[in-house]
């Protein structure tokens, strides 16, 4: 069982369906959903570590789901995913505090790797403050 | 541009030149000439006008002083004394001493009756009677005569002067024959140049002087009719096919008309030389104009095509720019279209894949068959990632990450990736590097991706056997460095050689390459600021230049 809370944020049904499967299979505490809003809404009432969050979205895209979760919650650790190069917006969601960026399709555990680095930094800097 | 086109706009200005330089040339030369030639004309008609007074008034002068002479003698001597034929053989052999203008002398009384007679003539003329003749008539009226050219008695040509004298109640005549000689050779002195002509007619235009060419005295003139002239004129007249100028003068006391006529065609002579020479210069400046215009406009027309091929170079690289942008937004929208559903594809495979993990599933009869179905699954997956990351690769638009470079280190790191499967291949690079090429600022990494990707076409290439040369040189000139990289493959066919810069342009085997290679180079090359240009020839092998600038 990993330490910490994952939310997963994408438009995608299928891919985000397989993956809180395939996360929850790997006993890791996670939920998703399918929309920036949504994002949102569940950090209101949840507590969560670690966000996977798609680009390019309907409605609210990444970028802006970023500044808010941001604005929200400044300690929560975001790691952009994107299906488009565009490195630029990777660069501005870090320029934004995302902890990374990383293309799809990605392997899972390379994706699991950068959550819990992108954990780490989140307790590291939790210990600073 | 067309090469019919190019013809046409060589003719345009060829034509124009001749037409704006040739016409004020001919027209200058015309109008110098036209001038000189009016001026040239009306000196020579002027001369011609002083000749014939001069001559016509010596004739006067002439026979003003002959008319003077007879007056004298037939006042000064009586009938009775004259009369007598030996006394005037012996006053006109003392006229003659003084001028030898008189051939005969007779004295004839108011009844025609020749009385006496000094001459050449004795014979025919002492016994004939003057009463019915013209010329004495007329004198016995007007005291003084001068007669046209005639035949008389005698049946010669000849012209007299009578004088008559009134001694006491009768009257007498005192009459001469004048040598027509002295008027012809006073005449001939207007003869001019070998053409030239003169002569006396009288008012019916009979010729009382034999003229230089045709005619005869007593007989019409071979010339225009000048018997109505009036005054002193110059004209030039076409008689019988030629032009011939005509200058007349009247001799006053007899009323004859001298004709002075002058082939132009002689004494024109320098007009024709300087026409001539006018020609021979507009001649020689229309051909100078010629060879100058022909050499302006070709030197002129290969400007315009050299600027044309440069300017058709720079559209063509331009549009393969924009070629390069707009099908790199494409190919990062595909890109993205589908990085999408194979990210589902693989997560599901990922799934399947923990699901074949569990206990149960594993004792399935086709668990082997399952598990290397996803295996599969997942192995393509990454296959078609690739693709895709390097399309996107392809599309991005970053701005390069620049640092100081050695471009001879970069190269040498990545034979360094390559080296092992050269050797395999027997294939053998030999490096050429410039000692002193300097250090530029520019993308390492990117470099690296473009020198990677165009060797490993030259090893592809080359297959087996063969040798890749790699030359830097630092282009001083224009601050440039130059990195050839040559392979002995066995070179790009014509037809494809324009496209080997295209995306998914390749001409390896279906699932070797994936055609990014050299475009992804050439977007490279472009945004470092740089060109990248290929040289090949089938069987010897290809040549790729890449130029960067040196920052």
């Amino acid at each position: 069982m990993e330490k910490f809370k994952m939310l997963v944020v994408d438009d995608e049904p299928d891919f985000l369906e397989t993956i809180i499967k395939r996360l929850k299979a790997r006993k890791i505490e996670v939920a998703g959903v399918d929309s920036g809003y949504k994002a949102l809404e569940f950090l209101d009432k949840h507590d969560v570590d670690v966000i996977v969050l798609d680009v390019k979205m309907p409605g609210m895209d990444g970028i802006e789901t970023l500044r808010a979760i941001k604005k929200k919650k400044a300690r929560v650790e975001v790691i952009m995913l994107t299906g488009h190069a565009s490195v630029e917006s990777g660069i501005q969601g870090m320029q934004l505090g995302a902890f990374d960026y990383v293309m799809k399709p990605v392997a899972l555990d390379e994706l699991l790797e950068k959550v819990r680095q992108a954990y780490d930094r989140k307790m590291i800097q939790a210990d600073k403050a | 541009m067309e090469a019919r086109h190019y013809k046409k706009l060589w003719w345009e200005i060829i034509l124009a030149t001749l037409s704006f330089s040739v016409f004020p040339l001919l027209i200058l030369g015309g109008v110098i000439y036209h001038q000189f030639s009016v001026s040239y004309t009306a000196k020579i008609m002027d001369n011609m006008k002083t000749l014939a007074e001069n001559r016509a008034s010596s004739i006067d002068l002439f026979l003003e002083e002959r008319i003077a002479q007879l007056t004298g003698l037939a006042n000064t001597q009586s009938l009775g004394q004259l009369q007598n034929e030996d006394y005037l053989n012996r006053v006109f052999n003392i006229i003659q001493t003084r001028s030898k203008s008189f051939l005969d002398l007779g004295v004839i009384d108011e009844e025609g009756n020749h009385l006496a007679y000094v001459g050449p003539h004795y014979s025919i003329l002492k016994k004939v009677n003057y009463k019915d003749e013209k010329w004495f008539q007329e004198v016995m009226v007007t005291g003084v005569y001068v007669s046209d050219v005639f035949l008389g008695f005698r049946k010669i040509p000849h012209f007299i002067i009578a004088v008559m004298v009134r001694e006491k109640n009768q009257s007498w005549v005192l009459r001469a024959t004048i040598d027509s000689d002295i008027i012809d050779n006073i005449v001939r002195a207007a003869w001019i140049g070998k053409k030239g002509d003169a002569m006396i007619i009288n008012r019916e235009n009979v010729l009382q002087t034999t003229p230089r060419f045709g005619g005869k005295v007593m007989e019409p003139p071979k010339a225009p009719d000048f018997a109505a002239a009036t005054g002193t004129m110059v004209e030039a007249m076409d008689f019988r096919g030629e032009t011939i100028i005509y200058a007349t003068s009247i001799i006053k006391l007899k009323k004859w008309i001298l004709v002075i006529s002058e082939a132009p065609t002689e004494q024109l002579t320098p007009l024709l030389q300087a026409r001539f020479l006018a020609a021979l210069i507009g001649l020689g400046g229309v051909v100078l104009i010629i060879i100058g215009t022909y050499v302006t406009t070709r030197a002129m027309m290969k400007e315009l095509q050299r600027m044309d091929r440069k300017q058709a170079a720079s559209d063509e690289m331009a549009i393969q720019s924009s070629k390069m942008a707009a099908l790199g937004k494409m190919a990062a929208g595909i890109a993205h279209e589908i990085n999408n559903p194979l990210a589902v594809i693989g997560e599901k495979a990922g799934w399947m894949k923990d699901l074949l993990a569990m206990e149960d599933v594993a004792k399935s009869e086709h668990f082997q068959e399952l598990l290397d179905a996803v295996h599969k699954i997942e192995f393509h997956v990454v296959r078609a990632k690739t693709v895709t990351h390097r399309l996107l690769g392809f599309a991005r638009r970053m701005e390069p990450v620049e640092e100081r470079v050695n471009i001879n280190e970069i190269l040498d790191e990545s034979i360094d990736f390559l080296e092992n499967d050269a050797r395999y291949r027997n294939i053998d690079i030999q490096t050429n590097y410039a000692p002193d090429l300097p250090l530029t600022t520019t993308d390492q990494a990117q470099l690296q991706q473009v020198f990677l990707n165009i060797i490993t076409n030259a090893i592809d290439a080359i297959d087996k056997d063969g040798e890749i040369v790699i030359n830097t040189r630092s282009i001083k000139q224009n601050n440039r460095i130059s990195i050839e990289i040559s392979d002995t493959g066995p070179g790009i066919p014509k037809e494809a050689l324009p496209k080997i810069f295209d995306p998914f342009f390749t001409t390896k085997e279906v699932g070797k390459g994936t055609g990014l290679g050299l475009s992804i180079a050439y977007s490279i090359i472009e945004k470092l600021g740089g060109r990248i240009m290929v040289a090949s020839e089938e069987v010897i092998g290809t040549t790729f230049t890449i130029y960067l600038p040196v920052k």
